[in-house]
């Protein structure tokens, strides 16, 4: 479980994040959505600790985050993965290498006790084979994958995904979507996702905390916001008149069942 | 930014840089893999440089002692000295500052821009400790090194051209280096070349680390860093000569 209350960040003259507190869910995919520019990466960065928040709390099951000292938080972060937008794998190693690389710095297993922990988990993110590939030689889904088996690998109580779709197509970006959902039901862990996929949005959003110029606009679970009557919410999550006769669809599917 | 806080972070990062690694072998393989590419890697433009300039010392000292009453055997003892105190350390690490640091800076700078090292900071490693130090020790080990290789070649090149020219004899060439020999001037050009191991190291790395942007920003972060690298090393070649000279 997260918790962060009251969260501001500043860049100069500009409030980036305005008073922001929210609960993330232990063994759920909680979603931070809103438009570009509306503060999701910078509160995913203030949470994991790249940004410091100018003001307000971030608590990591009972352990306040924003008081630790530099050692404190790096035992902390040992039970932190995070996917990056770009993935970030290292350039120069192989997907092999990039997955056990967590492995090799914080474990004294075996080689051998690692690649097999490796092999699990490419095996887990359906990337058997790909061991010995750059990652210039694999595809953006491909990374993306990489860059979750790279997450998980120490088993993480905390994952944290930045845009895991943005440059996939929507086929991918399912697979993506329900790769993370499963592995956080399976490994009871405390998912944040940034996006501002649809898709997402309405297929794993356990807990959805909707930003709107740097502050907490709405929040609640993909069911909710079909019937949401939050003029900005609506403006953002059915932009196009497709999503929004999808959304009359629903609404009336709901009052035909009701 | 001005001077005072580029200055201020540069400190920051060497102060931060100096912590306890979180894993001994791999932090080692890292540093034998910097030794190799900063070491290994430029030994052949060292070597080319180095036995060019020791040639071109040779041909020009020739030419401007035309007083038949100096003797020839000057001339080796000028190569010997110019190579020894000012051409191996100085100019060879000017040119490593383009080679070694401008290579520190992009790698670091790209890692930055493709969140590498985010990646790393999130796993709760020292980026720090894990990227710059391993760098700025190779540097420190290897740079001297090749330095000494420098002074070598250089000699031999002066003693290839003077022979090859007909100049002098390598006899009177190789009794001329002998004489009037100060094993200071070797200790200096060592200080020298330690001091500018990790000018032309850290601020390449300062650059990179906190570089910001894109790809072309990492292109603008690496030729500062080598522009501000090759200043610093010849303010720090006047104060190291005023001092200890």
């Amino acid at each position: 479980m997260i918790e962060f209350k009251n969260i501001t960040k500043k860049f100069g003259d500009k409030v980036v994040l305005d008073d922001v507190s929210h609960l993330m869910q232990t063994g759920k995919t909680n979603l931070i959505i809103g438009t570009s520019g509306s503060g999701k990466t910078v509160l995913q960065k203030c949470l994991v600790g790249l940004f410091e928040p100018d003001e307000g709390v971030i608590v990591y099951d009972g352990k306040d985050f924003t008081h630790m000292n530099e050692d404190e938080r790096k035992l902390l972060r040992q039970q932190i993965g995070m996917l990056f937008q770009g993935s970030a794998l290292f350039d120069s190693m192989t997907v092999e290498d990039n997955v056990k690389f967590p492995l090799d710095m914080f474990t004294k297993d075996s080689n051998a006790a690692k690649l097999k922990i490796v092999n699990e988990v490419l095996e887990r993110v359906n990337l058997v084979g790909s061991n010995k590939k750059f990652p210039s030689e694999i595809s953006g889904g491909m990374k993306k994958r990489v860059g979750i088996a790279r997450a998980i690998v120490l088993n993480p109580k905390f994952l944290f995904c930045d845009e895991p779709n943005s440059g996939l197509d929507p086929q991918t970006s399912m697979l993506i979507d329900k790769l993370i959902y499963d592995i956080t039901n399976e490994f009871k862990m405390t998912t944040i996702i940034n996006t501002h996929d649809m898709n997402s949005v309405m297929e794993i959003g356990d807990n959805i905390l909707y930003l709107k110029d740097g502050k907490k606009e709405w929040t609640g679970n993909s069911k909710d916001i079909i019937f949401s009557d939050n003029k900005n919410l609506n403006d953002f999550i059915f932009a196009s008149e497709f999503l929004q006769d999808a959304k009359q669809l629903r609404m009336m599917e709901a009052a035909k069942k009701a | 930014m001005n001077f005072f806080t580029h200055f201020g972070r540069y400190i920051l990062m060497l102060k931060g840089m100096l912590s306890k690694p979180e894993n001994t072998k791999l932090y080692w393989k890292e540093l034998m893999h910097q030794c190799v590419e900063i070491g290994i890697g430029s030994l052949g433009i060292v070597s080319i440089i180095s036995i060019f300039m020791g040639a071109v010392s040779a041909l020009q000292t020739a030419y401007q002692i035309t007083n038949p009453l100096i003797s020839k055997v000057i001339i080796p003892q000028i190569i010997r000295d110019t190579v020894i105190l000012e051409f191996a350390p100085t100019l060879i690490c000017v040119v490593l500052a383009g080679v070694v640091g401008s290579k520190i800076a992009s790698e670091l700078g790209n890692m930055r821009v493709s969140e590498q090292i985010d990646a790393l900071e999130i796993m709760g490693i020292n980026t720090k400790t894990y990227l710059v130090l391993p760098k700025i020790v190779a540097a420190i080990i290897t740079i001297p090194m090749l330095v000494i290789l420098a002074m070598v070649l250089g000699i031999y090149g002066g003693r290839m051209t003077v022979a090859a020219s007909g100049i002098i004899s390598t006899n009177t060439y190789d009794r001329g280096l002998m004489e009037q020999f100060l094993p200071y001037n070797v200790f200096f050009a060592m200080m020298k070349a330690y001091t500018f191991a990790f000018i032309i190291s850290s601020i390449p790395a300062y650059y990179g680390y906190y570089v910001k942007g894109g790809s072309l920003e990492i292109g603008k972060s690496s030729t500062t860093s080598v522009v501000v690298s090759c200043i610093v090393v010849l303010i720090a070649d006047y104060i190291l000569a005023a001092l200890l000279l």
